[in-house]
């Protein structure tokens, strides 16, 4: 399992392709992979945001992220977990984060999944600030439960 | 003898430092820490607090040469 904060943009799809690639062949006995991508909207609260800069705690932040995984890894049966988070600026249509959870069963996949998300949501030292449209920043001051009409 | 206190995004901003070394106590907690550091401002409700980088309550002592980190909730992912 490992935990990556990139300074960097990067992409998904090629992430998830070379963190598999470099599984080991003992362990590759996986039949399901469940997968979520986190992208930047240009809006957000009805208001255009045009960039977004991620801050984060060195240090503690990886060891949250360390700590969620572990806790995934004793509570389904997955065989391995990768998590990518951007830092630094961000653009409309970047990808910020990126989950993905190896096992052998979708069950445990999808909820592996889910629970790191909602996890890292919650408990990642991550904090995010908007560049709007007029040129104004603002701080992003919480997350929400991650349905539209909630 | 000292104490390291860390501040991060919009509560750092707004208090206008990201860290700065308060001088250790014996039997000091995370509250008196931030009481010390904010010249006895009120805590807000919402804010976190970490100690050596694991997130701990406000009553949690603290030893010396500790990192004591305050912060508003998270918005990551």
């Amino acid at each position: 399992m490992e935990v990556k904060i990139c300074q960097e943009a990067f992409n998904p799809l090629q992430a998830i392709q070379d963190y598999q690639a470099a599984l080991p062949s003992a362990t590759v006995k996986f039949g399901a992979t469940s997968i979520f991508i986190g992208t930047m909207r240009d809006y957000n609260e009805g208001v255009d945001v045009q960039s977004m800069v991620l801050d984060y705690y060195p240090g503690m932040t990886e060891r949250q992220l360390g700590k969620i995984l572990d806790i995934a890894d004793q509570k389904w049966e997955i065989i391995d977990a990768y998590v990518v988070h951007k830092v630094g600026e961000i653009r409309p249509d970047e990808t910020i984060v990126l989950v993905a959870v190896w096992s052998a069963h979708r069950g445990d996949a999808f909820d592996a999944c889910r629970f790191i998300m909602e996890a890292l949501k919650s408990t990642a030292p991550f904090w995010k600030k908007e560049v709007l449209g007029s040129g104004q920043t603002r701080w992003v001051e919480k997350n929400t439960n991650g349905y539209k009409n909630a | 003898m000292s104490i390291k206190v860390r501040y991060f995004a919009s509560l750092g901003e707004g208090l206008g430092r990201s860290e700065n070394d308060l001088e250790f106590v014996q039997g000091m907690s995370v509250q008196d820490i931030w009481l010390l550091a904010t010249s006895g401002a009120s805590i807000p409700d919402n804010i976190l607090a970490a100690v050596n980088m694991e997130y701990a309550d406000l009553e949690t002592h603290v030893h010396d040469g500790d990192e004591v980190a305050f912060f508003p909730p998270v918005t990551g992912g």
